[in-house]
């Protein structure tokens, strides 16, 4: 059984060089979790979007990881924040193909798709956080906490 | 340290050891040869190990007659900045973390301790528990300056690294007639990705180039912004009458795109390199065929 150490972290988010430590972080906690090499993919794929927003459109922050764990079922849960001008329009920044970046626009509702849980949180003028959950295996059903 | 404790008899703390620092000069650089810090950075010979103490005696002599013991930034220091860091860099390289490298510094004050000690032994307690204190701190000023100097060069030597990935990890690669290829590897930033569009757009030109393959398998993640700069590079090789095709994209790649939403429909896309040289050279004209029994190319 895996144990926690090396998963649980708080990384800075200050700059292109930090975004390429919050990847390899990721993909090593997410293997060392038991993830399959899809998953990692897809988490690390997120992990990267959500960073860069922090970094783009917040202003800079950190990401928290921690090893999770729902009936009997082990998972990552990555949480970014800033404290930027936080997002005015939640659902209009989840659409696809809308950015106020010059990006693709896909990188916050391509984030989603990528992870089992995603929860946003965002006051205009204070900042955002970012909350996602992926599971090792399906994500379980009675998940209710937050 | 300040003069208030100047006895008739001696002069203050900081000039008692400066005098010692230059009387002693040639003994203490002899004893610190022998110690790890100047014996394993110096190799060639154990004068040369001399010599540096030396400079750096003359460099904490210097610093005492200023009366800056503890500025790290005093000016008798920059005669030997570049030489302290040099012993840094050497002892970090050599595999010892900073905390390792501050202790084998700290082992540098005993010696001097000692003989500080026995040249003015006789002297009044207090006045030789004065310049001990000055000697510590000069010492201790002296490891801030190392470990200053060794950070603030293996911060240039990352700036030079960064600087060199540049430019070695984008290679273009001419694989037939009409056909170039830039294998991507490591993470594809905005300047990296700049990079690699303007060696490939340059050897289109040069190569007078009808395809280009640009390699992914190299690239760990592809996410909206790596998606947006090859989207880019396509666009703008297809100005220069280029086709491009995007090949090493690995199964875990694939799907993560598909979840992300992105349409690289516009965009020649094929699982290997192999793949997408036949798929150019086909589209030139000229197709690879398998050797028949006899060994010859059938028609």
């Amino acid at each position: 059984m895996p144990t926690g150490a090396g998963v649980e972290a708080r990384l800075p988010i200050r700059s292109d060089m930090d975004l390429v430590w919050v990847r390899q972080h990721v993909r090593q906690a997410a293997a060392q979790l038991g993830f399959g090499l899809v998953d990692q993919t897809k988490l690390v794929t997120a992990a990267s979007e959500l960073a860069r927003n922090t970094l783009v459109h917040g202003g800079g922050g950190h990401m928290e990881s921690e090893p999770v764990v729902s009936g009997g079922v082990r998972g990552l849960r990555l949480t970014f924040s800033d404290e930027g001008p936080g997002i005015a329009d939640v659902e209009r920044a989840l659409s696809d193909g809308y950015t106020s970046g010059g990006g693709l626009g896909m990188g916050l509702g391509g984030a989603r798709r990528l992870v089992h849980d995603f929860a946003i949180e965002t006051v205009p003028g204070a900042g955002t956080t970012v909350r996602v959950t992926s599971w090792t295996a399906r994500p379980p059903r009675q998940r209710e906490e937050h | 340290m300040p003069e208030h404790t100047a006895e008739e008899t001696h002069g203050s703390p900081t000039h008692e050891v400066r005098d010692f620092l230059r009387r002693r000069r040639e003994q203490i650089a002899q004893r610190w040869a022998d110690e790890p810090l100047f014996r394993s950075v110096f190799t060639v010979s154990r004068d040369e190990a001399v010599e540096a103490g030396k400079a750096v005696v003359d460099a904490l002599a210097e610093v005492a007659d200023a009366g800056r013991v503890d500025d790290p930034d005093a000016a008798g220091f920059s005669g030997v900045r570049e030489q302290l860091a040099r012993m840094g860099v050497a002892r970090g390289r050599a595999g010892l973390t900073a905390a390792q490298v501050s202790s084998e510094l700290a082992t540098l004050r005993q010696p001097v301790e000692n003989l500080l000690l026995s040249d003015i032994g006789e002297a009044p307690a207090e006045h030789v528990r004065a310049c001990a204190t000055t000697l510590t701190v000069l010492m201790g000023t002296l490891r801030v300056v190392v470990m200053q100097t060794a950070l603030s060069e293996g911060e240039a030597l990352i700036d030079r690294q960064r600087l060199q990935l540049l430019e070695v990890a984008t290679p273009v690669i001419k694989l037939w007639d009409g056909i170039v290829a830039v294998p991507l590897i490591g993470t594809l930033d905005s300047a990296r990705s700049q990079v690699v569009m303007e060696t490939l757009l340059q050897s289109i030109v040069e190569q007078q180039a009808r395809f280009a393959i640009l390699d992914i398998t190299g690239v760990p993640t592809v996410d909206t912004l790596v998606a947006q700069h090859l989207m880019k590079t396509v666009a703008a090789a297809r100005l220069m009458g280029a086709e491009c095709i995007v090949s090493g994209i690995r199964p875990a790649i694939a799907q993560t795109i598909v979840h992300l939403g992105l349409d690289l429909g516009t965009v020649i896309t094929r699982a290997g390199l192999a793949d997408a040289l036949k798929y150019a050279l086909h589209q030139l004209g000229a197709d690879i065929v398998g050797p028949t029994a006899n060994g010859t190319g059938h028609r």
